[in-house]
């Protein structure tokens, strides 16, 4: 009989609060095979761990069981110790008593009844496991960046400078993100364009980061350190190596459509740059715009490109990469205006969102860093921002604090007052979040210096009347109904994940949150990894956050990634699947519901490729002789772990 | 006074959904009936119609499955796979007579504590009037 040791822990008093642990470890000592039961208040501090060397060693060991917290916490402690005393890791396993049990019950002794089925289910599954060696596998040590902002552009160049080659592809044909369409950014007032676009031309420059701008991820498959990747690379139809930015296309071509840079607050043509310096520095043919190309319908922009840069007949092309590791830096969108009619947002022209205020501000935005309102291009002497609009709103829109708001609109009221001398700002605000280095300050300037007036309350409305823009609200602080016939309006938008980072999410098989953002690993301990080995988040796919916080975790991000990169080889988890030669009758099925195709028919046997399986066991339940078992958790031991579940 | 009946239930939980949503439950301690021992699975997908059966045949009054969402499996695919064939397991366990509302599936992400712990209050509150399961159970 093999000799099996169960160590409950107490976890202080989050398990033996609820859990008779005595009475676990007692009754656990009378079941079949256990030679060693014991209880200890931490079972992972180093006495704990201790007390699991000595016993395998004293006891002969051949199996070890921890009742304590989620798997997902201690595994690799208590294996690593099992290891240190000489057994094989995979011969110990977790029985979680805590997360499943102590914390979610409150009768002492159904939680102690319970606590003792599941540590007697992992008895029974741990006295049959295999000793296993993880399998080895090498790594391609290049990376892979989804998404051309700031978050992107750091974590590729951090990536890059570390030595490390990196696929950088972003679906627009500009890298830059949001940031690059800001005018100034708090607390500093730096020029936004001013201190990315030196980054945007180091990553153009950069030996080792090979951009992929007009291009979308389509397709991913394998594993942590072995990804293999489809990027669909976008016809531009303008070979950007002979153009030389003559500009003589965009005067030609004769369709206007809603520029995206400004926001819709200016047209761009259906050939166009983005912005003057985008990267890569060429132009692009929208083809959505175009009138069209099959036949050519008007063919201006080529006839007057004196060097033959515009190529109509640039095809889709599917590029194919291997990666080790991905970082997702997709960003974030702001709002659906729709989803605002209260606030005359998309209906009133002079009813503008933060990022078209940021445009207007801009020296390079559609009115030179005027700020003229859109409907009759006069200066504005009353502006009413508003703070919040859709965040903070379970009943309507979103229910979280889109966090960056508060500051930027503080800003905004700053930049008008230097632009409007004579103009003035209110804020609607409903508390102000100004955590963070230096923004504290930054607000008490914009009150005490630009005489920013807020005013504690929510707009219940926003119309139009003779010319103005008339706002309703309340002051809280005062409990007056407010009335403001102001010249322009500025919703400080919530903010959403950005379009189509859902679709993403799902081809990476990525987790999300509810709200759609990129769902981290573990909230504290591990803000950067996704649940997926081997893929990382930055920026605000993973929530709301302002430049400094994604820069942040965009480098964190990338030294996560390194820690993968910089292996020769990793260690792929050996439970895999195991065919059972003698059973197999080579039906096939198997092969067909493997996700991975890591299992062959051969010879009228199936084979698996042990590096490709993940070990999920999905062929095992289809295959009709349990010729194929998952090592470590055969049929077999789950139907004795069904057993000790219910008593038996 | 008659002890009230306590419905044994089993659950097998996918390993990157359901179980880690029911841990989040307990994180966020949430509270719901002891009647159920879950079962860690790498993935719905690998639930053979055997498992379903055998915890009937030891004396399970209910049993419980759940994985991610469809469309949101860690396995690309393992997901689907389970439904169909569990839903199959199911109409086989209403045919021999057994009454449907003991075997159970749901799909509870990571992030879904709360859903868990309604599934298996509800789930326990449904199979109290039910009774013991004896169809399927083994006698001898």
């Amino acid at each position: 009989m093999k000799r099996t040791g169960v160590f409950i822990c107490h976890c202080g008093i989050n398990i033996a609060g609820t859990v008779d642990v005595k009475k676990v470890a007692q009754e656990l000592s009378q079941h079949a095979g256990v030679v060693h039961a014991e209880d200890y208040v931490y079972m992972c501090s180093d006495p704990g761990q201790n007390l699991i060397i000595q016993a395998v060693k004293d006891k002969k060991l051949d199996h070890v069981v921890v009742a304590c917290c989620s798997p997902n916490l201690h595994e690799t402690t208590f294996r690593n110790a099992s290891k240190a005393a000489g057994l094989n890791a995979f011969r110990c396993e977790i029985a979680n008593i805590r997360e499943q049990c102590s914390w979610v019950h409150k009768d002492r002794a159904k939680a102690t009844q319970k606590a003792t089925k599941i540590t007697k289910s992992i008895i029974e599954k741990v006295r049959r496991d295999e000793a296993l060696e993880a399998l080895s596998v090498p790594v391609t040590r290049k990376a892979l960046v989804i998404g051309g902002g700031i978050a992107g552009i750091q974590a590729s160049l951090d990536l890059a400078n570390s030595g490390y080659e990196v696929i950088l592809v972003e679906r627009s044909p500009s890298i830059g993100g949001h940031m690059i369409q800001l005018s100034e950014t708090f607390p500093t007032l730096d020029c936004s364009q001013c201190i990315l676009t030196p980054k945007m031309v180091e990553v153009s420059k950069h030996p080792k980061i090979k951009l992929m701008t007009y291009s979308e991820v389509q397709d991913i498959s394998g594993y942590v350190g072995n990804f293999k990747v489809k990027i669909l690379k976008k016809p531009t139809y303008v070979n950007k190596d002979k153009c030389n930015l003559c500009d003589e296309c965009t005067k030609v071509c004769p369709i206007v459509v809603p520029n995206e840079f400004d926001l819709g607050l200016t047209g761009r043509r259906a050939i166009y740059i983005p912005f003057p310096q985008a990267i890569p520095a060429t132009y692009t043919l929208d083809i959505k715009a175009c009138p069209g190309l099959l036949p050519i319908a008007c063919g201006k922009c080529a006839d007057v490109c004196d060097v033959k840069a515009i190529d109509y007949d640039m095809k889709p092309q599917i590029v194919e990469e291997e990666v080790g590791a991905i970082i997702v830096a997709t960003g974030f969108d702001l709002y659906d205006k729709e989803n605002m009619a209260e606030y005359g947002y998309g209906k009133i022209p002079d009813v503008l969102d933060g990022l078209q205020f940021e445009r207007l501000c801009s020296a390079s935005g559609p009115t030179k860093g005027q700020i003229l309102r859109p409907s009759d291009k006069k200066e504005p002497k009353e502006v009413v921002f508003i703070q919040c609009s859709g965040s903070r709103d379970p009943e309507n829109h979103c229910a979280y604090c889109s966090k960056i708001c508060c500051m930027y609109t503080a800003k905004h009221a700053m930049l008008y007052k230097h632009h409007v001398h004579d103009g003035q700002a209110y804020i609607f605000y409903i508390d102000i979040r100004s955590g963070g280095k230096g923004y504290e300050e930054f607000v008490q300037r914009a009150v005490e210096e630009d005489g920013v007036l807020y005013l504690r309350g929510k707009v219940s409305k926003v119309f139009e009347e003779n010319g103005k823009v008339k706002v309703w609200g309340v002051d809280t602080l005062t409990g007056k109904d407010i009335e403001i016939a102001a010249d322009m309006v500025v919703l400080a938008q919530a903010m959403r994940p950005s379009q189509g980072a859902q679709e993403l999410a799902k081809k990476l098989k990525l987790a999300m949150d509810k709200d759609g953002f990129l769902a981290e690993a573990h909230p504290k301990l591990r803000p950067v990894e996704s649940v997926t080995s081997g893929m990382f988040l930055a920026g605000a796919a993973q929530a709301p956050k302002d430049i400094p916080e994604a820069v942040a975790q965009a480098s964190g991000a990338a030294a996560k990634a390194i820690t993968i990169l910089s292996q020769e080889r990793l260690f792929h988890a050996p439970t895999v699947a195991k065919v059972f030669t003698n059973l197999c009758t080579g039906c096939g099925m198997c092969v067909e519901v493997c996700p991975y195709d890591a299992i062959t028919l051969k010879d009228g046997k199936v084979e698996v490729n042990e590096v490709l399986c993940e070990g999920c066991g999905t062929c095992s339940a289809t295959c009709l002789r349990s010729a194929i078992q998952v090592k470590n958790l055969s049929q077999n031991q789950v139907h004795e772990m069904i057993n000790a579940c219910l008593g038996g | 006074m008659a002890e009230e009946f306590e419905p044994r239930i089993v659950a097998f939980l996918c390993k990157w959904c359901s179980s880690a949503g029911s841990d989040l439950a307990g994180v966020s301690r949430m509270e719901y009936p002891a009647n159920v021992v879950p079962i860690q699975v790498m993935c719905s997908g690998s639930i053979s119609p055997l498992y379903i059966f055998s915890a009937f045949n030891r004396g399970a009054d209910g049993v419980l499955v759940s994985g991610c969402h469809p469309g949101d499996c860690h396995y690309i695919k393992g997901n689907f796979y389970a439904r169909r064939r569990l839903k199959m397991v199911k109409q086989l366990l209403e045919y021999v007579g057994l009454e449907p509302e003991r075997f159970r599936m749901s799909w509870v992400s990571a992030a879904e504590g709360t859903k868990y712990t309604q599934i298996i209050k509800d789930f326990v509150k449904e199979l109290k009037p039910l009774g013991p399961q004896t169809k399927l159970r083994r006698t001898t």
